[in-house]
């Protein structure tokens, strides 16, 4: 077996076991408000650096690439016309995509 | 219970399940561009079962960055259901044996629509249908999209690279555009946990620049109690 189904198979087990740990918390933890707090604010930042990371990085390095970031645009702009979920998604990939196709 | 507030949690439920669950697709997709195998992107729908984690698990695998750093992301993306449960728990009243089963669905979407609804009894049928709805949906889309992908010579040529941070955007979004006191905090949080994971990626491993942008919640928090 390999190094990635190790790295898979622990974030199966891994992410089961939180969820389980959180239904099964004594009540003292969730009334404590700084568990409150961080669990609203974690995902937060925890989604935004993704986002930046997987658009921007290749490996360690930065870059811009431009079909990709005018993609994401295009999500922002269906965002902003309220699109539902499935189109911001379309958006992006077929922006991307013809970009990519143009500049081919 | 009403019959109303009933039928309105099983539509709310299968409206998030079937549309999110579709995304499935998106993921399969990023999981084989990324260089994980069909049963691999498989392996993490049916048994991780949250999306954000899932994604970042192939972030790192495409990055080629180390696999320890993606598993750790992984997990700290995963912390937040555990943080759902401890909400949850009240609301779906599950302790001991029966937890096992209702955990696997603690996540985003069916904490976000369980506590949508008025009462109670709404509360778990809605979650409950989220929960089957996406967990089928998502799974199908999975394999759909990653068994499709690795047919496919050149997944970037689709612009199926932009989908995972696609799916994030969407998925802040509401969170992130209100006018109120929250969701200024919340675009800080977005913007400094942002620049934090740009700002590392030179120095540290594919993986890590994610874990490290939770400090940006931190320096909020202390911010603010001072």
């Amino acid at each position: 077996m390999n190094d990635v189904w190790w790295a898979v198979l622990a974030t199966c087990a891994g992410c089961y076991a939180l969820k389980l740990a959180g239904l099964s918390a004594p009540r003292k933890v969730l009334d404590h408000p700084g568990v409150q707090r961080f669990a609203a604010l974690v995902p937060v930042a925890l989604l935004a650096a993704l986002i930046a990371v997987q658009t921007f990085a290749h490996g360690r390095s930065l870059h811009l690439d431009w079909p990709r970031t005018t993609g994401l645009g295009a999500a922002v702009v269906a965002l902003l016309l309220r699109a539902p979920f499935l189109v911001v998604l379309t958006a992006a990939a077929v922006v991307t995509a013809a970009l990519r196709w143009l500049a081919a | 219970m009403e019959k109303s507030t009933r039928s309105a949690a099983i539509r709310d439920g299968l409206g998030v399940g079937v549309a999110v669950g579709l995304a499935g697709l998106a993921f399969g997709a990023t999981a084989v561009t990324s260089g994980l195998s069909v049963a691999q992107a498989c392996a993490l729908s049916l048994f991780a079962f949250t999306g954000a984690s899932q994604f970042a698990m192939a972030g790192v695998v495409a990055g080629g960055g180390s696999l320890l750093a993606g598993t750790a992301g992984a997990l700290l993306l995963g912390v937040r259901n555990g943080l759902y449960g401890l909400r949850m728990a009240d609301l779906l009243g599950v302790r001991g044996r029966r937890a096992l089963p209702i955990a696997h669905g603690v996540i985003d979407e069916t904490t976000a629509v369980a506590l949508a609804q008025p009462d109670r009894e709404s509360a778990r049928t809605g979650f409950l249908v989220t929960f089957v709805s996406l967990y089928l949906v998502w799974n199908l889309t999975t394999l759909i999209g990653s068994a499709g992908t690795s047919w496919v010579a050149d997944p970037a040529a689709l612009g199926l690279d932009v989908v995972g941070p696609a799916t994030f955007l969407a998925i802040l979004w509401p969170r992130l555009t209100g006018n109120d006191p929250q969701s200024r905090t919340l675009r800080l949080i977005a913007a400094g946990g942002a620049a934090v994971a740009l700002a590392a990626t030179p120095f540290t491993p594919p993986g890590v620049p994610v874990l490290v942008a939770a400090t940006a919640v931190l320096a909020v928090i202390l911010r603010r109690s001072r």
